[in-house]
């Protein structure tokens, strides 16, 4: 075979390559939606995370505007620390709360983030004052057999 | 006692001696040709690579075996990848449907096969269809004495020979494995969004929430380049130490497809331990 129509075969080939990859990069995989926006950094202190993980999307109104970057634990206020990255041109209040939700009933949970009224808008290395942490099934579940048991005393109580 | 039963005793005593000094020195000698054989492939991987200055001072040998190893391979790669990426949305749409949770197919489609399907089937294909084809080439070359040849003209049949086709498949391995992925993603998006009728937003919305390209991506390309480099290695060395006939290069051409195939197979697992269990650990 010619020393051409090689040379032609494997530039197609190396096209085709670098094509599939770049289409398993932008279509497939997040690459273009988070890696080139600006970011900035904000913590937020949390009694309980629940099953939050590194990658978990943040969310405003429900939608996402940054994901987690770190989750680490304090050793001095016995809480966890939420570290994350909110893309640049989304622009929050200093008084902007931060709660841990989970989307659906057993889905996979995210940090949700309310905006507050203050005028003044975060910077990047921030740190979140409002914070809610993870409902966590079995206290809501002890919680409510106390509740039950103790109307149950009451109503002994008052016959 | 009968003097010919102690005679009878001690013979049998002696060859089950001999049986067992023959057993230990079969294994002994098998553990050391094995030994040897890893030894001897290191210090060929080591030549091989200290050597491949030609390979790409002359890139034309290289572009040449990539165009044997890499784009005659395309064929089977493609098709093979469609039809995976296919099946994978077949079945993973019976088994998601059951739970309500159909439009995930498309994150169970594209990280089954950046993650695992795709180096790794590509690997076993390329062992299978261009790994060979090296293994054959080398070792019917050393049994026509084209390497000797070479040799007697002061060409090093190391550098001019087998180092331009390990590095094409170096190279070529990863790119079949990219559009292998590439070409399973659309099959699933075939049969489950345009045969079965996902909703096609949520099948690349999901898919795109869900695949990180360093965590997934990068580390499907990390895969299938160290699958290139245990493949053509194993294929140039089991060509270049063929025994120089007919028998010993079919021999050395199965032993190039089992071995790697077994090899790809180890190292997916050694390699999906290191990457994907420590994050989830988090």
């Amino acid at each position: 075979m010619k020393r051409i129509t090689i040379d032609l075969w494997v530039g197609a080939f190396v096209a085709a390559a670098l094509g599939a990859l770049l289409f398993l990069a932008l279509k497939v995989g997040n690459l273009a939606a988070f890696s080139t926006a600006q970011t900035y950094v904000v913590q937020a202190k949390f009694a309980n995370i629940g099953g939050l993980k590194v990658r978990a999307p943040i969310k405003s109104a429900g939608v996402v505007v940054g994901r987690v970057t770190e989750v680490r634990f304090d050793n001095e206020s016995y809480e966890a620390i939420v570290t994350f990255n909110i893309e640049g041109r989304y622009q929050f209040p200093r008084d902007t709360s931060a709660k841990i939700l989970t989307s659906g009933l057993l889905g996979e949970q995210y940090v949700g983030l309310e905006a507050g009224g203050d005028g003044v808008m975060l910077k990047s290395g921030d740190r979140l004052r409002l914070t809610q942490s993870a409902v966590v099934l079995e206290n809501l579940i002890s919680q409510f057999l106390y509740n039950k048991a103790a109307e149950g005393k009451d109503e002994k109580a008052g016959k | 006692m009968l003097p010919t039963s102690t005679w009878a005793r001690r013979m049998a005593e002696r060859a089950l001696l001999a049986a067992t000094r023959q057993l230990l020195e079969r294994l002994g000698a098998g553990v050391t040709a094995r030994v040897w054989r890893l030894g001897f492939a290191s210090r060929f991987f080591l030549y091989m690579i200290l050597h491949s200055g030609v390979a790409f001072r002359r890139f034309w040998l290289t572009v040449r075996e990539i165009y044997f190893a890499g784009v005659l391979s395309l064929i089977i790669i493609l098709v093979s990848g469609l039809f995976v990426g296919m099946v994978l949305g077949l079945q993973g749409y019976e088994t998601l449907q059951r739970y309500g949770s159909s439009e995930a197919l498309g994150i169970l489609v594209a990280l089954s096969l950046v993650r695992e399907l795709g180096p790794v089937v590509a690997g076993l294909l390329f062992a299978s269809r261009a790994g060979s084809a090296i293994t054959a080439e080398i070792g019917l070359m050393k049994a026509t004495e084209q390497i000797a040849a070479m040799e007697m003209m002061a060409v090093d049949p190391i550098a001019r020979v087998v180092a331009p086709r390990f590095w094409a498949g170096v190279i070529s391995m990863p790119m079949l494995a990219a559009l292998f992925s590439a070409m399973g993603i659309f099959g699933g998006y075939l049969v489950g969004v345009q045969l079965i009728g996902v909703d096609e937003g949520a099948f690349w919305s999901q898919m795109q929430a869900s695949v990180d390209f360093r965590e997934d991506i990068m580390n499907g390309v990390i895969k299938s380049v160290v699958f290139g480099i245990a493949v053509t290695w194993i294929a140039v060395f089991e060509g270049y130490d063929a025994a120089p006939t007919a028998e010993g290069v079919s021999g050395a051409t199965t032993r190039t497809v089992v071995t790697s195939s077994l090899a790809i197979l180890a190292l997916d697992f050694i390699l999906t331990a290191l990457m994907f269990t420590g994050g989830n650990a988090r």
